[in-house]
């Protein structure tokens, strides 16, 4: 990057070589950069239509009229997924923060809450997200005997399973937090709860947004597998359309759905992490 | 004069390793103590257990009249009563400058945020950081930094301002300022408690200076004495050697 000098002597004539030169070589690297990516479009793109089951896989998976006819009964379905995933994140973050502060508490009388935090986050880090989803679906009202809608069991289910990993991410972001912080915090006179909720916690978090986006991420796909309840999201819709037309493309329509909702957020996480890279080398703490 | 600390019998150990050994002294109100000695003299411990930050093995601590070394009291209001300033690291990165200023009187004395941010700025002002206010302490040089910390720590008033070796971790030409605002507030009476490294400072605006070594107090006496005939042998190596540099 070229100083910007607001005053003072004009660049010498060496400098201006110098940068004549580094223009040159970056306007050579993009050019190069270029070309070679689309000398790899092309390659993988003649292979893939050269492969001998080419015109099947297009016909199966690819076709324009299937997915126009899918769009509206898989979109329907995707707005249950969001309306889903809306309610995870606020379940999420409430059982999380909170698994992740039991698990701080010092002291042997806390023994049995710290003992039971940890075990709750051994076990649904463990588990596989499906299972719990048929454990929660079927296990609630067999044992209830009431009837609950499919789409507050997948709910359940997914924040039972994420806040065990966002509790251990938000617990790492408290241990990270310096010791003189909370000891600033007590020496004005804040309280514990004070301390943790005003100081340690919103720390705690700046420095955690990448891994907490990235569980996000995650847990926007995961919303998907909800269909396994019989709840008529974007996957359970693209599966009926799928056995309409006999045709594979509904999937394809949902998997585009899932992936522009991923993208921003994968990209603010990108911006995120960036820029908290860029404080911390600067020497700030968050 | 009235008493606003007392301390008698003080003891303090980390495991096997005693600190404080037995420490008895006062402070008057309005009187600025200096408390020198070589590192790990038991300093920094004997102000963290005078705010309650440390437990203490054995002795009292009578903060006007009341022991507050007794259990019963509330730890959390007791030091809210104290003003402390440590060696580094005391703004908290995420608030602004004059949330940071505010924070205790808004969310520990219950102080209206417009009537907290009206002194934090009259605050801030006077230490030439009015125009910082909404940056966050990152933005400001280690003398500002340490500036606001304390302009924060005597925000709420407290009855006594604890200051732990607040310049020891900068820059020497960020000190001067520091040291300045810390003399104006001793010219306008506030009770403070500093440990210090900086003799010269120590010299010209503690009433009283207290040597400490080995975790008790070797000598004491007013300021300018103990600088000029320190009496004790300990006091007297502890001195050369500093003026020596």
């Amino acid at each position: 990057m070229t100083p910007q000098h607001q005053d003072g002597p004009p660049p010498s004539d060496i400098e201006l070589e110098r940068r004549a030169f580094r223009r040159r070589q970056s306007t050579l690297s993009i050019l190069v950069g270029a070309a070679s990516t689309v000398a790899f479009a092309v390659i993988v793109w003649l292979f893939v239509i050269n492969t001998p089951g080419w015109a099947r896989v297009q016909d199966s998976f690819f076709d324009p009229e299937t997915a126009v006819a899918a769009f509206p009964r898989v979109a329907q379905g995707f707005l249950l997924n969001l309306r889903i995933l809306a309610f995870a994140v606020i379940g999420v973050a409430i059982v999380g923060t909170l698994l992740a502060f039991l698990r701080t508490l010092r002291g042997a009388v806390f023994f049995p809450l710290r003992a039971l935090a940890t075990a709750y986050t051994d076990v649904f880090r463990g588990i596989p997200l499906i299972i719990v989803l048929y454990l929660v679906g079927f296990g609630i009202p067999g044992l209830l005997n009431v009837r609950i809608s499919h789409e507050v069991l997948g709910t359940i289910a997914l924040v039972i399973t994420y806040s065990a990993y966002v509790a251990e991410v938000i617990r790492a972001g408290i241990d990270g937090v310096h010791p003189s912080q909370r000891m600033g915090a007590r020496a004005l006179g804040l309280t514990h709860a004070q301390t943790l909720r005003l100081v340690v916690l919103p720390q705690a978090i700046r420095r955690q947004a990448p891994p907490l986006m990235n569980d996000f991420v995650a847990m926007q796909k995961d919303v998907g597998l909800v269909s396994v309840l019989g709840a008529i999201d974007a996957v359970r819709g693209a599966q009926i359309e799928t056995a309409k037309f006999a045709d594979f493309t509904p999937y394809i329509v949902a998997a585009v759905l899932f992936v522009l909702l991923a993208i921003p957020t994968i990209r603010l996480t990108d911006w995120v992490s960036a820029r908290l890279r860029r404080r911390e080398q600067m020497g700030a703490i968050v | 004069m009235t008493t606003v600390l007392r301390v008698e019998g003080l003891r303090k150990s980390f495991g096997s390793a005693a600190v404080l050994r037995g420490i008895d002294f006062e402070l008057a109100e309005h009187e600025v103590v200096a408390l020198i000695g070589p590192s790990g003299s038991g300093k920094s411990t004997l102000l963290r257990t005078i705010n309650l930050l440390e437990p203490i093995d054995d002795g009292r601590i009578i903060l006007r009249d009341a022991d507050i070394s007794d259990p019963r009291v509330d730890v959390d209001k007791t030091r809210a009563r104290f003003g402390v300033v440590f060696q580094h690291l005391n703004l908290f990165p995420h608030l602004t400058v004059l949330d940071n200023v505010t924070l205790a009187s808004r969310k520990v004395h219950g102080v209206p945020r417009g009537v907290a941010e009206a002194r934090g700025m009259e605050l801030l002002d006077r230490i030439g950081l009015a125009a910082k206010a909404r940056e966050h302490p990152d933005r400001l040089s280690g003398g500002q930094q340490q500036r606001a910390a304390i302009v924060r720590a005597v925000a709420t008033d407290p009855e006594v301002l604890l200051l732990d070796e607040i310049t020891s971790a900068l820059d020497p030409l960020l000190v001067g300022d520091v040291l300045e605002l810390v003399r104006d507030l001793a010219a306008e009476g506030t009770t403070i408690l500093m440990a210090t490294h900086e003799m010269a400072f120590a010299r010209d605006v503690a009433h009283r200076v207290l040597f400490l070594d080995g975790g008790v107090i070797v000598e004491q006496g007013p300021a300018r004495e103990l600088f000029a005939n320190p009496r004790e042998a300990s006091t007297q190596e502890f001195l050369r050697r500093f003026s020596a540099g």
